[in-house]
């Protein structure tokens, strides 16, 4: 019986109401059988009690003048042909004298004339001992004796005050059941018909409530695993208590979502944060001794007596001392640098200088500074961001592509710098967007990865954001940087 | 009855004092009044189950065919039982009659035979006993003793006094010896009482069941004659006494001419009857023997 419970709603519904439908259908159908079985017993009685009394004014005359002829024909007269049988057609129609023989009958063969009722059989016996004791009976007397396939109606006959016998009419029960079955039959189409229009609406209108449902456990069953999709916004489009337990998921998906992008860009953040630490301590600590190497090689290469071969050497090692220098240098971004605000001779410089490589790769430019006369923000360090940020984009950008830049303030946090930089070369795949601000991870055969390291930590350490995404067919490199103390309230575009 | 009175009532107190006074002149006058009314008026027609007087559509077809041959307006007087033609033929609210042979006799003071028609070429027919088909047993009405018996009127002689002189001549007093007997008031529903089973046993006329027999063979077939009785007068046309000779021999000569004619010959089919004959009371002794075995006439 379990499984029964344990079945999905998409089958459990419709089975459900179905079976409630059929229920209902049954018992309502049921009670009505029933009802119109009392129904047509009270309308034979009914009928019965009229046509006794139309019979037993007119029996009486007949009766009261012995007129044998007579009362048999009146008592015919209801008696219709085997064919026209109905619950309401009276079977048979006796008269019985003062002394309880019959006087006359409609049916003179089982029941003739002068016969004592009460040999009749166990019927008429009950019906005899019945009138043979005298009670303060309603009339008509309706007597449906046990294990009897007949019903009796007794009306006395009577002239004035004189009693002259009684009538009794017989109806067979045999006639009520086939047309008792008929009604049957007529209901049980009926229910079937209402069956047949019900149960299809039923289970479409189970199956719509239940696939959502379905729909809802199977994405909720995945939640521990990663974060599913929100449900179709037509899947249930109404707003009872289902609809408001989908949108509530919807908006926990939402929710989890922003959280984990979150949680991802911590990681990320951390991540670059201990690389910077890292690279910064290992820097300091080849610094340190590199100073002492390059100044032996200095001192080195002053003396005279110096062969031609030693002094290539020692170029050599001061040609690679000052390359580890200078990676170093890269490595170890110093921000602390004296700030002069920007100004719009920056931008044109930057425009000025990116020129060549612009003009070599055929790239179409477009430039949207919206500057005023200066901005609060350290000059020379957003130059080498707009630079790096200007020349890997042109260097991305397929020949004769497109690069854009947007440069000010947006409207909805004034107290922030924003660059945009965009190109249309080859989309950053999830695996360079992961590691993408990382040294060394460069995106182009011949780069040496550290361009947007650099950046990244030039912006990390002026409270900025920077953060790369694909959008509308084209890479896009957005930073913000706050200007003054407040930071900025768009981490990310 | 009183409206006749009223109306006659002037007529007959200017006769009276033209006339003189007594019982038989004022007989007389009352016959003369209902002869003046009838001359050239209204004949006025008796018929009584002692036929199928209930074929409604052969009495309408004989009615016109009867008032077309006399030229003058007929009318049928239908009744159930002999006895209520019986006393209007004796309040002369009619001037013919066809009534069972056993009345004529009754009323043989007031009326004259005035036709008898030809059953099977003679004009008598028997009382027959019938019981109901599935009885196999019944031979005679000795049988029948202490059954139920149906007779058809007590004004009949096939359907009440042939079977009780049958009775009186077993030596046995016909009041006491059914179990019950009771009257349907017509032939033919003495066959269809016998035939129900409401009567074990019944008395009928032969012509009607033989009539019956061709009509509704289902109803007959459902019943057995037991017994034929002898032959007696057959149901005759009677005249009230009152009735103008011109009128009398008017449908006395009608009835015998019937035959003659297509139309009638088609009629006659239909009443299973031959014809017509002038008859002679004589045709009745037998009745009349009968009926002086009861104490009756």
């Amino acid at each position: 019986m379990r499984w029964l419970f344990n079945l999905s709603f998409r089958h459990k519904i419709p089975l459900w109401t179905s079976f409630l439908i059929s229920v209902s259908i049954f018992v309502v159908g049921a009670a009505l059988m029933t009802r119109a079985y009392q129904d047509m017993k009270t309308a034979v009685v009914i009928s019965a009690g009229n046509l006794a009394h139309t019979l037993a004014n007119t029996l009486a005359p007949a009766l009261l003048h012995d007129n044998v002829w007579r009362a048999f024909e009146i008592a015919r007269s209801p008696i219709r042909a085997e064919s026209a049988k109905t619950p309401v057609a009276v079977d048979a129609v006796v008269v019985l004298g003062r002394d309880q023989r019959i006087f006359v009958s409609s049916d003179p063969d089982t029941l003739p004339m002068l016969a004592d009722a009460a040999t009749l059989g166990p019927d008429w016996l009950q019906l005899s001992e019945r009138l043979g004791t005298p009670s303060e009976e309603a009339w008509p007397l309706v007597l449906e004796p046990q294990d009897s396939g007949y019903l009796y109606l007794i009306l006395p006959i009577a002239d004035k005050d004189a009693q002259l016998g009684h009538l009794v009419l017989r109806y067979a029960k045999s006639v009520f059941h086939p047309w008792f079955i008929d009604t049957i039959w007529q209901g049980l189409g009926i229910g079937l018909l209402v069956l047949a229009v019900l149960i299809p609406i039923n289970w479409y209108w189970g199956s719509r409530m239940a696939t959502p449902l379905v729909d809802l456990a199977q994405r909720m069953g995945m939640m521990l695993n990663s974060v599913p999709d929100p449900l179709p916004p037509d899947l249930y489009p109404y707003h009872d208590e289902l609809g408001q337990l989908f949108q509530a998921y919807d908006r926990m998906v939402l929710a989890l979502r922003d959280k984990a992008a979150l949680e991802g860009q911590m990681v990320k953040s951390e991540r670059l944060a201990a690389i910077g630490q890292l690279t910064a301590g290992i820097a300091h600590e080849i610094n340190n001794p590199l100073a002492g190497l390059m100044t032996t090689v200095d001192t080195l290469k002053l003396q005279r007596n110096l062969d031609p071969r030693a002094l290539r050497q020692l170029e050599l090692i001061d040609r690679g001392l000052m390359q580890i220098r200078d990676t170093v240098a890269a490595l170890l971004v110093q921000t602390k640098v004296q700030a002069r605000p920007l100004s719009p001779h920056d931008l044109e410089d930057v425009h000025t200088l990116i020129q060549p490589q612009v003009s070599k790769r055929h790239i179409r430019l477009d430039w949207s500074a919206a500057m005023p006369a200066e901005l609060p923000a350290p000059a020379s360090l957003v130059r080498q961001i707009l630079i790096n940020l200007l020349l890997n984009a042109v260097q991305a950008a397929a020949e004769g592509g497109h690069v854009s830049l947007w440069l000010g303030r947006k409207a909805e946090s004034a107290s922030c710098l924003s660059i945009e930089v965009r190109n249309d070369g080859v989309l950053l795949g999830d695996e360079q967007l992961e590691h993408l601000f990382e040294p060394f991870a460069s995106t182009r055969p011949g780069g040496h990865g550290l361009g947007l390291w650099v950046t990244y930590q030039i912006v990390t350490q002026l409270d900025g954001r920077i953060a790369a995404r694909n959008v509308d067919g084209q890479v896009e490199f957005v930073v913000n940087l706050p200007l003054g103390d407040t930071p900025c309230s768009t981490a990310s575009p | 009855m009183s409206r006749i009175i009223e109306s006659s009532l002037p007529n007959r107190n200017r006769r009276r004092w033209l006339l003189g006074s007594g019982c038989l002149a004022a007989a007389g006058l009352i016959g003369l009044t209902r002869k003046s009314q009838a001359a050239g008026g209204k004949l006025r027609v008796g018929m009584t189950p002692a036929f199928l007087h209930d074929q409604h559509s052969m009495l309408g077809e004989w009615r016109a065919f009867m008032a077309a041959s006399l030229q003058r307006p007929v009318e049928f007087v239908q009744r159930d039982s002999y006895r209520e033609t019986m006393d209007l033929l004796r309040l002369e609210k009619l001037e013919f009659a066809w009534i069972c042979d056993y009345p004529y006799l009754h009323l043989k003071d007031a009326v004259r035979l005035l036709a008898v028609p030809l059953y099977q070429g003679r004009p008598h027919y028997r009382s027959y006993l019938i019981v109901r088909k599935g009885d196999t047993q019944t031979r005679s009405i000795a049988d029948l003793s202490d059954a139920v018996f149906a007779y058809a009127d007590p004004y009949s002689n096939t359907g009440y006094l042939a079977p009780r002189y049958e009775i009186r001549q077993l030596g046995r007093d016909p009041a006491g010896f059914f179990r019950k007997t009771f009257f349907t008031w017509s032939h033919r529903k003495v066959v269809e009482a016998v035939a129900s089973g409401l009567a074990q046993g019944g008395a009928v006329d032969s012509y009607i069941w033989d009539t019956l027999a061709h009509v509704e063979p289902t109803l007959t077939a459902r019943t057995r004659v037991v017994w034929r009785s002898p032959e007696y007068g057959f149901p005759p046309f009677v005249a009230h006494r009152s009735v103008a000779s011109a009128d009398f021999q008017l449908m006395q000569r009608h009835l015998l001419d019937t035959a003659r004619s297509e139309a009638g010959r088609r009629l006659l089919g239909l009443l299973h009857l031959d014809g017509f004959t002038i008859g002679s009371p004589a045709l009745y002794e037998g009745v009349a023997r009968m009926m002086r075995s009861f104490g009756e006439a």
